[in-house]
């Protein structure tokens, strides 16, 4: 891309992806920052910036990211930033910061402890507080009333929905991070009631305690400390209308728009790691990014075999790293995202050779 | 390197009170967003990408609020980025707004800040719901205690700095306090809070929001030639220390001491008290001033509080400080640091009506949050080569 740095991730880490953890948010930080720096061959002491993405609701606590910072070891002080939201946007603002030349090595984390609290009294209070918190309508039956949608319009079917947790579920048995992971039938997974129509129990994501981080540096640097540093050639997000009502559910413009920014049409796409939380979305995120049918989706299992809230969709960006470096792909794609039906995306692209 | 200059063009700020029931969150970051938007004479339509910044969430009741307000910023089909780095958020939501620009990502970029605090209890989100919440003044209270051990700064100076900003306010149509008559003497007989803060030594619970249009070099120039002076981003820097272990100095923080050591470094400073010509610093409680400019090295160490007694930092005096009243007269805490970082803006741009420094072209404004962990500080200038 005109006038941008060359910046490459050089390591990352997640932690073990469990129902239930015992380790504080900053113990789980202090992990993967641990592992990913070591991952990268450098120590704490050459990272230049850090942004860290959680979430106060989730961890039941005002501010509750300052305790984390102990897991960075900013001693001494370190250019430091956190934000409200997935950590796949701390990478992003951590890809931009490095883009002002000045420092050579990042690292971006995201976490989360989604066991401390019912999800479904925590993600109302994520809407308007005026005209759709007051009806505390929660992220499961908003993905419903998508799902329903896409039903509706022919995109898939409840059968092509349980085919998406069936297969991701099934690649998930090789991940060793997965929460979720087996042989499932079909046929079996229908026969379940649902939780709220039309999605069924394996339409939903599993809730997650986890963390990861991702290091990130300059070319130069980039290049002295890795084999085979994972170019980030384009990073880009968009937003679109809060009210699920405003928008088109059958769509994703905001998705297509991301990618586009990224650079999507820049070259074939030859895997990709999309934050599907609920299967329905598989396919609409798909089309969002016309993606090919022979595009492998999710070969880590993605968000149905584990969700880590906050860091679900820098998860994403480093399964879809791994696979140019250590499954030889050369081009893949990361899918972050946020709010009620798909409201905020990020689009991240990848190459093997700069 | 790809860092190309950004030139602020558009300040907007609401009227800030301690209950802004006319308008809801989104009526609220709407009013400044638009005044920002008129003064940078831009429609929303120009705007490339929105960043908002506010404290915590539980606040005012609302999760990642960044989602119900891309209706009210106008950023459905643009990205819209949520910033929380404590009280320093305000800055931060500055900086990264900045860096949008100057990393060429961004053309036109809106960054907003905000804090509702009538919608909600500080005091009991602080707590996080479950009580027993010291809130921010019992928790910098022993700081203050141990600056005025460590410094033999006279009881007199905090009130001083009370009197002071609480005067500065009546200049700046948009402050929240006004307290009339305030003296030394009726700071002093105010009720102990926290000791050494007195009730009038503390900031204000506000309800309020800032907004800052940046843009490019051309953009920059663009203005400049209509007659509308944009403040030209000299530096940024933010820094992090963790809350709590034996070596860290929490009266004179080392990340506020790396962070202006950075930021005086970009922007060609060596010598701030002299070169800049004033300065917008987070002060909710008095003594934060001599604290702050001797954290920052614009006073040597255990000097700050005789800047305050020689009423240096008035208006006027060699080094004004908090020409707008400061978070001492207004806090909406979110929007506190990219209140002080517009502030600086304003001098700079020769905009800050009454309480404008006659020719600043330099001007300091930092932002502080957490236990006086987090750091984020800018230096504007009249021109690209102000500090030179």
């Amino acid at each position: 891309m005109d006038g941008t740095e060359e910046i490459a991730i050089i390591g990352w880490a997640v932690t073990p992806m469990v129902r239930t953890t015992d380790k504080t948010e900053a113990q789980l930080l202090a992990e993967v920052v641990t592992d990913a720096v070591a991952d990268a061959g450098i120590t704490r002491r050459e990272v230049d910036f850090t942004c860290a993405g959680s979430c106060d609701y989730v961890a039941g606590q005002a501010f509750s990211f300052v305790s984390n910072i102990d897991a960075l070891g900013a001693w001494p002080p370190k250019s430091d930033s956190h934000v409200e939201m997935d950590g796949a946007w701390a990478l992003y603002e951590a890809w931009v910061r490095l883009q002002q030349g000045d420092l050579d090595i990042a690292v971006a984390m995201g976490s989360g402890r989604s066991s401390t609290a019912d999800p479904a009294l925590i993600y109302p209070m994520e809407m308007d507080p005026y005209y759709l918190a007051p009806l505390g309508v929660d992220a499961v039956s908003f993905a419903a009333l998508q799902a329903r949608a896409l039903i509706d319009a022919g995109i898939t079917t409840e059968r092509q929905m349980a085919e998406v947790a069936v297969r991701t579920r099934g690649d998930a048995r090789t991940n060793r991070s997965a929460q979720v992971s087996g042989v499932f039938d079909v046929d079996s997974l229908l026969s379940h009631d649902f939780v709220r129509a039309p999605l069924r129990p394996h339409d939903l994501p599993p809730i997650t305690d986890g963390a990861a981080a991702v290091v990130i540096a300059r070319k130069d640097r980039a290049l002295e400390l890795c084999d085979r540093p994972v170019w980030i050639t384009g990073m880009a997000h968009c937003a679109e209308l809060h009210y699920p009502g405003m928008r088109d559910l059958r769509h994703s413009p905001s998705t297509t728009s991301a990618a586009s920014w990224a650079g999507i049409d820049d070259g074939p796409i030859q895997a990709a790691e999309l934050q599907t939380a609920f299967t329905h979305e598989e396919p609409l995120l798909v089309a969002a990014l016309g993606l090919a049918d022979d595009v492998p989706i999710n070969t880590s299992g993605g968000p149905l075999a584990a969700n880590p809230i906050m860091a679900t969709g820098l998860v994403r960006i480093a399964e879809a790293a791994r696979h140019i470096r250590d499954h030889g792909r050369n081009r893949t794609l990361a899918h972050a995202t946020s709010g009620p039906c798909l409201q905020q995306n990020l689009v991240c692209i990848m190459e093997g050779s700069s | 390197m790809s860092h190309q200059p950004c030139a602020i063009v558009g300040i907007g700020q609401t009227h800030h009170k301690s209950r802004r029931w006319d308008v809801s969150l989104g009526g609220l970051v709407r009013e400044a967003a638009t005044r920002a938007l008129a003064d940078a004479q831009m429609e929303w339509g120009d705007i490339d990408a929105v960043v908002l910044g506010k404290a915590p969430d539980l606040f005012e009741g609302v999760m990642k609020p960044e989602l119900y307000l891309t209706d009210a910023l106008g950023a459905h089909g643009k990205p819209m980025f949520r910033v929380h780095t404590a009280g320093s958020v305000g800055g931060s939501t500055g900086i990264v707004g900045a860096h949008l620009v100057e990393t060429g990502r961004h053309r036109r970029v809106l960054a907003v800040a905000y804090q509702k605090q009538s919608e909600g209890n500080a005091q009991f989100a602080l707590g996080s719901g479950k009580g027993a919440s010291i809130g921010a003044g019992g928790a910098f209270a022993p700081y203050m205690r141990s600056y005025i051990h460590r410094t033999g700064a006279p009881k007199d100076v905090g009130p001083m700095v009370a009197v002071k900003d609480r005067r500065n306010a009546f200049k700046n149509p948009y402050a929240h306090l006004r307290i009339e008559g305030i003296s030394v003497d009726s700071v002093k007989d105010s009720p102990m809070m926290w000791d050494p803060v007195h009730y009038l030594e503390s900031c204000p619970s506000s309800d309020g929001a800032c907004a800052v249009v940046f843009t490019d070099k051309k953009g920059g120039e663009a203005a400049a030639r209509a007659g509308r002076p944009p403040a030209w981003i000299l530096g940024t820097a933010v820094r992090s220390e963790p809350s709590n272990f034996p070596g860290r100095d929490p009266v004179r923080p080392q990340a506020g001491i790396d962070c202006a050591a950075d930021l005086y470094r970009q922007a060609g400073i060596t010598d701030p008290k002299r070169q800049i010509d004033c300065a917008e610093l987070y002060v909710p409680f008095s003594w934060y001033e001599p604290m702050w400019l001797e954290g920052h090295d614009i006073a040597a160490v255990g000097e700050g509080w005789k800047m305050v007694e020689r009423g240096d930092t008035e208006i006027g005096g060699a080094f004004p400080v908090n020409m707008s009243g400061g978070v001492l007269s207004s806090n909406p805490i979110g929007a506190s640091g990219l209140l002080r970082f517009a502030e600086a803006a304003l001098q700079v741009r020769g905009l800050a009506g009454e309480h404008q420094v006659d020719g600043a072209k330099l001007a300091l404004a930092q932002a502080y949050g957490a236990a006086a962990q987090y750091f984020s500080m800018w230096i504007v200038g009249s021109a690209l080569d102000s500090a030179s």
